[in-house]
């Protein structure tokens, strides 16, 4: 601010800016405690801390539909590396990127990527239908499967994956509710155990490609 | 016709961003916008750019509108403890010699109840309202949804 203004207009905008901190201030609070509660209310494991989590805990299983329509259960992926991120369509932002990094690093395997099942798991079954699903994940790959069910099948999957789910309720947003979620791309197992964990903003789709190529050689290898 | 509308708006906006509102105004540049597609009506869209401040007054993004869209809201994606989440900015301050760059993962505007599905090829407009360099149109081109940056 320039020395010598005007007091009036200097204080009114001193005063504009505590304001506005003030408003910024509650606005983040409110979204905090209100994803506090959506925590609450989903009750699931506490958010994983990359490697502070129960790993051996973590598992691919599930009850869900595909973006086809069809009912799909973690035996119809056993026998491939499974890539899992749980997301949703109102997400402009972190969510495509991610999908957009899956892609990617499928595509930089090569024939290999047929040995991984890409898998996309709605946490906002309400809006995010098989059809809508289908829409969304085609724009990334053809290969990535978009998955969805009950609130009560997400809710268990999202359980077996030791992954956060809180709904934060915001009225000026179309809908009136965004959803928090996982921002991590799990690395499964053939046998649907957890094996590593990606995340877009720290792992290159190179990294995350290299880091399973390595793995199918050893198990060409045979271990 | 659409295409040389563009054009034109992308020239008249270049302009603007780099002689600034006046002589005294702080000079803002608006860099590298792009916007991503959306899936369908009912999602919202985003959009990035990089704005820096090139005088030596601080300057404030106060509002941002667009014709394509109902409301459009400053947001942040924040990864903390694994859990992503958007944080929504009341304003944005931009300090002299700064450089702020909306970018995915980070930074985002967020397009809530788009007019129309936002696809890829078409342009988008966002009108960027400055404390002091007034408003900046921005016209910038919509990128596929797998888009991670500019062009
Ligand atoms: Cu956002």
């Amino acid at each position: 601010m320039p020395d010598g203004a005007p007091e009036t207009p200097a204080l009114g905008r001193r005063l504009k800016i505590v304001r506005r901190a003030a408003w910024a201030l509650i606005l983040v609070t409110t979204m905090a405690a209100a994803g506090f509660a959506g925590w609450k209310t989903f009750a699931p494991a506490k958010p994983p801390t990359a490697r502070q989590v129960g790993e051996a805990l973590i598992k691919t299983q599930f009850n869900l539909t595909d973006h086809y329509g069809r009912a799909v259960k973690e035996k119809d992926f056993r026998g491939q590396w499974q890539l899992v991120f749980f997301g949703y369509t109102f997400c402009p932002d972190v969510c495509p990127t991610t999908l957009s990094v899956m892609a990617r690093a499928l595509d930089l395997l090569g024939d290999d990527a047929a040995k991984v099942a890409p898998l996309f798991i709605t946490v906002d079954p309400g809006r995010d239908t098989p059809e809508v699903l289908a829409e969304f994940v085609g724009a990334f790959h053809p290969r990535i499967v978009g998955l969805t069910g009950t609130q009560e099948q997400i809710k268990a999957a999202a359980k077996s994956f030791r992954i956060y789910v809180g709904r934060v309720d915001k009225p000026d947003v179309p809908g009136g509710y965004l959803m928090g979620h996982s921002g991590y791309m799990y690395l499964m197992t053939p046998e649907g155990t957890y094996d590593a964990v990606f995340s877009e903003n720290r792992n290159p789709p190179e990294d995350i490609a290299a880091a399973i190529k390595k793995r199918l050689t050893k198990e060409r290898s045979g271990r | 016709m659409k295409l040389i509308l563009a054009i034109v708006t992308v020239f008249f906006c270049t302009v603007a961003a780099a002689g600034g509102a006046s002589a005294d105004a702080p000079s803002i540049a608006v860099e590298k916008p792009w916007a991503r597609a959306s899936i369908l009506k009912s999602r919202p869209g985003a959009a990035y750019l990089t704005i820096r401040n090139t005088g030596d007054e601080p300057d404030r993004l106060l509002k941002v509108t667009s014709p394509a869209a109902g409301t459009v809201m400053i947001h942040e994606s924040k990864l903390a403890n694994g859990v992503a989440q958007m944080l929504a900015h009341g304003g944005l301050d931009i300090a002299p010699g700064a450089e702020v760059t909306f970018r995915p993962g980070g930074l985002h505007f967020m397009l809530m109840d788009l007019r129309k599905r936002l696809h890829e090829g078409e342009t988008l407009m966002l009108n960027l309202r400055f404390e002091k360099a007034g408003d900046i149109n921005v016209t910038m081109p919509v990128l596929g949804l797998g888009a991670t940056g500019p062009k």
